[in-house]
């Protein structure tokens, strides 16, 4: 049997030290009623060769970001992934360990996730980060549960409605047996409106939240939004984009209390959705109020510097129905790849992406706009991504593309059906002028 | 053979001007950022990352992994968490460019390989558990709780239900069950075990009664115990009409042999990283799809993959679901990753994998039970839980000495004081994919321990790059980033 090592002499040896006549007395705990007598229905072993070559033929029906090029965004974005960073996430001695409960076995992991924590602190700007949550959705539902343990009482909970569709539904899924009010505030123009804002924002609000740069690619007027905030005592939470506060302020500089975002675009593939990593810091004063696990530097009994999980009594295992949160994990290889991009980045490879990002989505917008009947919908700063309305039926539009071989973009009608001509289209450092001038000229030929 | 390269962090070998990556220039006519995006939404700098050179960088990685523990490198019999062996085809296959490179949100039609591998799992799954309905979404076995949850709670509502606020756990089980059970709107009653480690029937009728909406169950228990009053419990639960949840941590003991569904669990979650090996990365990822009865499914979250015809596609508009608990479809590396490896086990090879986890536990635990006392019997399912209260009590050796000690012998240490209701818990999982010579070398080396000085024990490990790091400082005075 396959990764099986046990042998007929060996299992008969082991029967024999048990003190049983056969694996099947083994179960005899289970009761026969329970038994299932047949085996299970489901597909024919396979070998190595047999699996790779089947695997093989799943991927060869799919047009991967290789075959098409992808200017999808919506959260999960075709960033270039440095070499370094595969090399190291498939060490082993990484990959196949698990949680580092003993830190004298894991030290290796801890130093790496507290390297992982400060780089986050840096990028945000933020006092404290944790060692990531599973995803940009879900971290966003934990960030406003941790405001809730935060300030028990405020029962309001504002979200502009430029915050990623998903993570605003992973939001009510979450909050939908818990006493507190989602109110959804509309962005028509593509972005909150402060003077909207401000007539939401009272004592019984508990946070706000915005994403910035938004979901159709806008920056929100965060400056505004963070003043707002702090007149009324309100948590600003801010979901935020990793590769853009390479130019862009730090959520921290501009007064959020709490930043999430999607690590993925951090040196991960986009693996259609998963795994990724949630990104979480905050400020020094809510440090015993942050989910998930925190690795913290001590000593150990010979002075020496390490590193050891910590503040541990907010978890579900020691705290069980009285946790911040049900988290169990961070996502340990992501954190490990996310260091590792972030520091073969560097501050100025950071900021090279960030500007390669925005100039060619600005030259791109520009282009597709010299197409009669395509034009922006915002008139809003975009820095990677943006919004443009396009004329015809969206979806006959985008099999057109996908035939020229562009994954062309985003049908926003699907989340929001005031947008239904529109797609929003995301330019990474990857995209070419070669590959943006032919899917200019797809674009018009599809049109037409 | 150590260096420093490894122990100094990464802001300490930085290096103003360094760098690693760098980027191609730009080839479209450039403008000021001032003119594409308002100044005061720029930042003056960039984030003060670190600054380091390509080998530095790598040196600084690679050193550090060998400060960790880890399945390919040492024998890893942490109780609960299943640390079978990781495949490495599994690793090549996740990286094929046709699997690794979809985007999410790229259309049904440009993904019917991906999709036909996620129908095909939605399917081996419903199979393997025993039940009619499977959402692949959720990120790990705890998201998987509080989404089956948040369907038990979404069911009952639509049933007029709503009187049933509580849910009933063991006390022997994980403590993410009551987290889960509390974010989805409930009240946690817990459960007595009783003297064999099994449900304390006379407590939990006490607690049973039209306010219950599930109890929650984790069979085999955490002490490794198959509930032999499965189906008496399943009954009383189901005669108060309430659900019964299967946290499916402890699949590895009973796939093939025995299903949820059929010995009267309503939905359960599995840990497809556990249970059909996804490498568990330091801490994750995971993860946690949940299976459930066909009258549960319509609460399922969203997206579910359907098959139309020949083609596949992802189902969002189903109007009864919980909605979704993460963005996009979920950890479909790791989904992949399992799939692998139940199309390399084969029906045949699954029931194998069952029956050596189980095997291979026995066997260590009839090698150890004579020096360590075991309190729950002397069989056990796939991991069983030692206590070491009476080698403390004569020789003052605890469970956590034994624990560090093995570290220096190359062995990474079993779970240590969980489950809770066992005093000087050792909970001790081989897993099906390690030999009868590794179990016999594990199982003398433990017997060794236990007869060396008490004193020598408690300053374990001795051989570590570090050794009983001062966690009491840690939390009291946190440093939780480096400063300069």
């Amino acid at each position: 049997m396959p990764y099986i090592l046990n042998t007929g002499a060996d299992v008969k040896a082991m029967l024999d030290k048990i003190g049983v006549a056969s694996v099947d007395a083994l179960f005899k705990m289970v009761p026969d009623a329970f038994q299932l007598q047949r085996p299970l229905d489901v597909p024919p072993a396979l070998t190595e060769l047999e699996l790779q070559q089947h695997m093989a033929e799943l991927a060869g029906k799919n047009k991967a970001a290789d075959n098409a090029v992808c200017f999808l965004g919506g959260g999960s974005y075709d960033h270039f992934v440095p070499a370094v960073v595969d090399a190291i996430a498939s060490r082993s001695e990484y990959y196949t360990a698990y949680t580092p409960y003993q830190a004298e076995a894991s030290q290796g992991s801890l130093q790496a996730f507290f390297e992982y924590q400060t780089l986050i602190c840096e990028l945000t700007g933020l006092d404290v980060a944790n060692a990531s949550l599973y995803e940009g959705g879900s971290a966003v539902a934990e960030a406003v549960l941790m405001a809730i343990s935060i300030d028990p009482e405020r029962p309001k909970v504002l979200v502009a409605e430029s915050v990623h569709p998903e993570y605003r539904q992973t939001l009510a899924t979450y909050l939908a047996n818990i006493q507190k009010e989602i109110i959804t505030l509309p962005t028509p123009n593509g972005a909150l409106d402060p003077a909207a804002l401000q007539n939401h924002v009272d004592d019984k609000t508990l946070c706000v939240i915005v994403q910035h740069p938004n979901f159709f690619g806008n920056l929100e007027d965060v400056n505004a939004v963070s003043r707002l905030c702090k007149e009324k005592g309100v948590l600003f939470i801010v979901s935020f984009d990793g590769i853009s506060v390479g130019l862009l302020k730090r959520p921290g500089q501009y007064g959020a209390d709490i930043a999430v975002g999607e690590g993925q675009m951090l040196g991960t593939p986009m693996q259609f959705g998963g795994p990724y990593l949630g990104m979480m810091a905050c400020r020094e004063q809510f440090v015993r109020k942050i989910p998930g696990r925190i690795v913290g530097q001590t000593v150990d009994r010979n002075g020496r510097r390490c590193w050891v999980l910590t503040l541990q009594t907010r978890e579900q295992h020691i705290r069980r129905e009285k946790a911040t949160s049900n988290i169990c994990t961070n996502q340990g290889l992501f954190a490990l790849r996310t260091a590792v991009y972030l520091a073969a980045l560097g501050p100025q490879g950071l900021k090279e992406t960030a500007n390669l990002c925005l100039q060619k989505a600005h030259y791109l917008a520009d282009e597709l706009c010299k197409i009669p009947g395509v034009s922006l919908r915002f008139k809003k700063p975009f820095f990677k991504e943006f919004t443009v309305q396009v004329p015809g039926d969206v979806p006959t539009l985008l099999r057109k593309l996908l035939d020229a071989g562009y994954h062309g973009g985003l049908p926003l009608g699907r989340w929001y059906p005031a947008l239904g001509n529109c797609i929003s289209i995301a330019v990474t450092e990857k995209r070419t002028k070669a590959e943006m001038d032919g899917f200019v000229a797809a674009m018009k030929g599809a049109i037409r | 053979m150590t260096n420093n390269q490894s122990t100094d962090l990464l802001f300490e070998i930085s290096h103003l001007g360094r760098r690693c990556h760098r980027l191609p220039a730009c080839d479209v006519p450039e403008k000021d950022a001032t003119a594409l995006v308002p100044a005061d939404a720029l930042a003056d700098a960039p984030p003060p990352l670190t600054e380091v050179g390509e080998i530095d960088l790598i040196r600084h990685f690679v050193n550090l992994s060998k400060r960790n523990m880890s399945i390919d490198t040492n024998f890893y019999p942490l109780g609960s968490c299943t640390m079978k062996y990781n495949p490495k085809r599994h690793e090549r296959l996740a990286g094929l460019p046709g699997m690794a490179n979809l985007h999410p949100l790229q259309s049904d039609a440009s993904c019917q390989g991906m999709l036909a591998m996620l129908w095909s799992m939605q399917n081996i799954l419903a199979e393997i558990a025993g039940l009619d309905a499977v959402a692949l979404q959720p990120a790990a076995g705890a998201q998987g709780e509080l989404a089956a949850l948040l369907v038990a709670a979404a069911y009952n509502r639509d049933k007029g239900q709503t009187q049933r606020t509580r849910v009933l756990i063991p006390d022997s089980a994980h403590g993410t069950n009551p987290a889960s059970a509390a974010i989805a709107g409930f009240d946690a009653v817990s459960i007595k075990s009783n003297d064999n480690g099994l449900v304390d029937l006379a407590d939990l009728k006490s607690k049973l009664d039209d306010r219950t909406a599930v109890f929650m169950i984790t069979n085999p228990n955490t002490i490794g115990l198959f509930e032999s009053q499965i189906g008496e419990i399943t009954k009383l639960i189901h005669d108060a009409g309430g659900l019964v949840y299967l946290d499916g941590a402890n699949m590895n003991a009973i796939v093939g042999v025995t299903r949820p569904g059929d010995f009267g669990a309503d939905m359960m979650h599995y840990n497809v990283h556990k249970t059909f090996t996804g490498p568990h990365g330091a801490g994750g990822p995971g993860s946690g799809p949940i299976a459930v009865r066909a009258m549960l499914a319509p609460y399922l979250p969203t997206p579910i993959v359907v098959k139309d015809g020949d083609a596949f596609k992802q189902e969002t508009n189903r109007p009864k679901s919980i909605g979704r608990v993460r963005s996009f479809f979920g950890n479909v590396g790791i989904l992949l990753r399992g799939y692998c490896y139940i199309r390399t086990l084969g029906p045949k090879g699954l029931r194998a994998m069952t029956e050596n986890a189980v095997l291979n536990a026995n066997y260590l635990l009839a090698l150890v039970k004579h020096a360590l006392d075991v309190p729950h019997g002397d069989r056990c399912m796939h991991e069983f839980v030692a206590s070491a209260s009476k080698l403390k009590r004569a020789k003052r050796i605890s469970a956590m000495e034994i624990a560090k000690r093995l570290l220096d012998f190359g062995y990474h240490a079993p779970t240590v004081y969980f489950p809770l209701v066992v005093p000087e818990a050792l909970m001790i999982e081989p897993t099906e994919t390690e030999s009868k010579e590794t179990l016999d070398a594990f199982a003398a080396t433990l017997l060794k321990i236990i007869d060396e000085d008490p004193a020598f024990l408690q300053n374990a490990p001795h051989t570590t790059p570090i050794s009983r790091p001062n966690d009491a400082k840690a939390f009291k005075e946190p440093i939780l980033r480096w400063k300069a």
